[in-house]
Formats: structure tokens, sequence, C-alpha cells
């Protein structure tokens, strides 16, 4: 691990001003950064220790939704009551990531920002556009089984690791962020993160000197939500397909539906195309076989991920039968 | 590569580790492993893959278990660490270590100590009623402790000597009140 310097913020603006040191970085539950800094892929010349901060706590909002601290851990939001009854998708999805160990140190702000787990990305010996703007990208002409199948670049097929934020994007979440004198904003999790483009080590639009502070969620909208994720172990390992589903359904007909991938793309995949799809249509298979086909029309296989398309197609179809309450 | 020059002062702070005050002077790159084993020499506490995937280095931070090589040293001042040596003694054993003896838990025994911490951690979130991937309903306010519960509960601690059917019945010997 390269040297750095070390400091713990006492306050939000002093940690704000603190990281606008050229080479700093925050660092909260670190199960991610440190990982990356060991291997030399992360390089921070100075840490701002911004975990005790005073932004552990959930609270609830006037409207019927909940703020979400963003130095909160996974495990007490997954935990937490309020979730687990009006957002069960959200508690669903953290307690399918990582493990309990890990959920208990990972920070939700650190969650939203983890680095893409692409083994040419990990692997400092490869050529990664990502880690070393440039270089190329090893995944395309290599092993690509657990690459992106949608809004991917020649220059970079990673896809963003989190199975909160796939939850987060069907909850239509916003990602609260402080920047220098006190600038507050909050931006939908849609637009927060970005494709990979030729940038991809531009992975969001926070700004060099924001810091998230918080995750507002709406009330939770009308419908059953399910998370549901596909992955090599039965335990601890990242998704290849994981769904996201919030449906109503009313005699039978779907009233409203929200739809998001995870594994498939360089952000969580909102698809408008599938809910669409699905609104005011029957609640049966070949209406969820519709709607998986409007998902992945765009999808492109690089070889060995091509099995991930399909595979998509059907774990959304699942997914949605379960969210339904059919079949 | 080329090493940025940096002149790393070592910070001087003190934890707390199984009731104890420790001063310690390190470099802040020292992750709460290393500090463990090399500075304090509590080398119960094992490393094995050093990134968070094996579980082996598992301590209690405030009761609640987390990888110890995945975190600084100097993030934990004034934080109540637990490790296995301040779990039980030879002469008093606790019931995890107890059952783990009994069931025949191990066999080369490198991930025990990590196994054992991260087993107290998770029957005490099972208390809270904390859901996991295993449970059917996350709204249920309680959790059945079931055998596919701790196997769930559990994945973040390998053990390569693959002696998991006697560690969930460890497990549950305790959580069933077997072993007090």
């Amino acid at each position: 691990m390269r040297p750095f310097t070390y400091e713990r913020a006492t306050d939000l603006q002093a940690a704000v001003a603190a990281v606008a040191r050229g080479g700093a970085k925050f660092i909260s539950g670190g199960t991610n950064l440190l990982d990356l800094m060991k291997l030399e892929i992360e390089r921070p010349t100075h840490l701002v220790d911004i975990s005790r901060l005073p932004l552990k706590n959930t609270d609830d909002l006037p409207d019927g939704g909940l703020r979400i601290g963003a130095q909160a851990a996974n495990s007490d939001v997954a935990g937490d009551l309020r979730l687990r009854t009006r957002y069960p998708v959200l508690s669903q999805a953290l307690v399918a990531g990582a493990s309990g160990q890990l959920r208990n140190k990972a920070s939700i702000g650190g969650n939203l920002l983890q680095r893409t787990r692409c083994p040419y990305f990990y692997d400092t010996a490869a050529d990664c556009n990502k880690r070393d703007p440039g270089s190329g990208c090893a995944a395309v002409g290599g092993i690509n089984r657990v690459h992106a199948i949608l809004g991917a670049s020649d220059a970079c097929i990673a896809t963003h690791p989190s199975d909160m934020a796939v939850a987060m994007a069907v909850l239509e979440a916003r990602i609260e962020l402080l920047g220098p004198n006190q600038a507050s904003r909050n931006i939908p999790i849609g637009d927060f993160y970005r494709l990979p483009g030729e940038t991809p080590h531009i992975e969001t639009v926070l700004g060099p000197n924001e810091m998230i502070t918080g995750v507002l969620l709406p009330p939770p909208p009308q419908g059953r939500q399910v998370y549901r994720k596909v992955r090599d172990r039965a335990s601890y390992a990242f998704a290849l397909i994981s769904v996201a589903a919030i449906v109503a359904t009313e005699g039978g007909t779907i009233t409203s539906a929200r739809v998001a991938f995870g594994g498939v793309a360089h952000k969580p995949w909102r698809s408008l195309d599938a809910e669409a799809a699905l609104a005011g249509r029957p609640a049966t298979i070949t209406t969820f076989r519709a709607a998986a086909e409007a998902a992945m029309a765009q999808a492109v296989g690089r070889g060995h991920n091509d099995f991930k398309i399909e595979l998509a197609k059907r774990t959304l179809c699942r997914t949605l039968a379960q969210a339904a309450q059919v079949g | 590569m080329q090493h940025v020059d940096l002149d790393i002062t070592k910070h001087t702070f003190v934890l707390k580790v199984n009731g104890r005050l420790l001063n310690l002077e390190l470099d802040p790159r020292t992750s709460l492993l290393d500090a463990l084993r090399e500075h304090l020499h509590l080398t119960g506490t094992k490393k094995g893959c050093d990134h968070g995937q094996c579980g082996a280095c598992t301590v209690l931070i405030n009761g609640r278990r987390i990888n110890s090589c995945l975190t600084l040293a100097i993030m934990h001042e004034g934080d109540e660490i637990v490790t296995i040596e301040g779990l039980g003694s030879p002469q008093a054993l606790h019931p995890l270590q107890a059952a783990f003896i009994d069931r025949d838990g191990f066999q080369c025994g490198y991930c025990t100590s990590g196994q054992i911490c991260s087993a107290v951690g998770m029957l005490a979130e099972v208390k809270a009623g904390w859901p996991s991937h295993a449970t059917a309903d996350v709204a249920a306010p309680q959790v059945e402790l079931t055998g596919a519960e701790i196997r769930e509960r559990m994945s973040g601690n390998i053990c390569r000597c693959a002696a998991y059917p006697n560690i969930v019945a460890a497990i549950r010997d305790v959580a069933e009140g077997v072993r007090k």
C-alpha cells in the first residue's frame, strides 16, 4: 500500500474542505477502498475519515418517505423495520449483497460509490481504461462472462456491482450531496451514474469536492416489491443478473410496474421500455416475456456473456411473476 | 511504479482490546488485523486472504462482527474491540468455543477464531431480528434460525477443510441452548 496521511473529519464542512486537497479521498467503511489500496489500484495520498460524522440515522420525512444517512451501515438499514415493512426490496437487496461482516462495516454512501469487480480492473498487469485511462480494455477481447450487455462502449464493458443501488433505482431514490460553502443538492439516482462512453474512469456526476450525505426515499409506490439475484454461488457473490421489481395489479391487470436490472450495465439499469410493456396489460407470462424482450432489445453480448441476455429475460419473468403473485 | 515520497508521521493512539487500554504508535496504513497480530501480539485473530473474502480475521467492534483486515487500526480509537482471546479462556471457554470442540467444528483450526467471533456477532444479529437472504419475509419481526439461515449468515467465513456441517451443528447447539 502506498503511504498516505490521515485525518478524522470533525464536521461536514471541514470534511468537504479537507478533501479538496490534491490526492485526498474520503474513507468511511473502507471495505472497498482499502482492498483497492492494498492492490495499489487506488492510490490516495491523504485520507479524510468521515465515518464518525453524524450521518448514521434513518429519519422519517414529512412526505412519508425516509432519509437514510450516508454513514449508516448497510446492515443497520437492512435491519430497520421501517425499511423491511415499507421498502422490502431495499432490505432484500442489501442482504443479498456481501457478507454479514462487510454489511456491518460498509456504509450506504460507500456502497453507492463502490468500484466494479471486473477482473481486468483488478489485474494491474492488464489494460483497463477505468484504472489507467487510455490503456485499452482487456475485457472486450478477453474473458467477459460477467460483463455488461447494455449501455457499454468499446472502452469499457464493466458492470456496477451494487445490489442496493438497483433497489434504489426502482424506488426512485435521490442522492443527497454536500459541496463547498454549504452547497447542498440532491439528484435522482437515475442521473447519478454515468455510462462508460470514452471516459469509464468517471463513474458518477459527483463533483471532486462533494460528499454523499444521504439517500432520500420517496414514499413507497403502490405494489409488491421483489428483489431477485442470480449468481454463481448461493451466497456471498456478485450478481450475474439481478432484478428489482415493484408491481401493482388490480383484478389480474397490471396497473403500474417499475423494473431495474443489476449486473447488466455500468449502472443500475432501469428499464422504462419494460415498464411500458407491462402497464395496463394482463399479469400473465406472455406479458412478462414481452416486457423482457423490450428490456433486452438493445442488449449486446461480447461472447462469453451472451447467456446473460436470456438469463436477464428469464430472471425478469420470474421476478414479475412473484411480484404479481401469479404462476 | 514510482512511489510518492511522503513524510509519514506515525500516529500515537490507544485501542481498547478485550477490556484493556493499549498504547500504539503506528503508520496510518496499519490494518486493525496487523495491529492486533504484529503489534499487540494477539495472534488468535488470523490473516487468511487479507481482502475480506475469507473471514479468518473476524473480530467484534462494539459487539458487531467485522473483517479486521479491511479497516485501519487508527479508525477504531475509542471502540470496544473483542478478539477470540477476549471471548473465553482455556479454563473458561465461551459456549461457542465449547460447542466447536463438542461438535468437532474444525480440522486445521485456522478459520476457527474467525468462525467463532462471527457466530457470536451473528447470533446477536438474529436476536435483534435482522433478516438475511434466507429469510422468506424480511418484514417478519423474528427470525427462526434454521440450518439454511445459519449457512447464509455465516457465508462470510470460509473453511477450506469444509467442516461446515459441524460448524452449523455447533452454532445450532448454542442458539438452541444446548450449550450455555
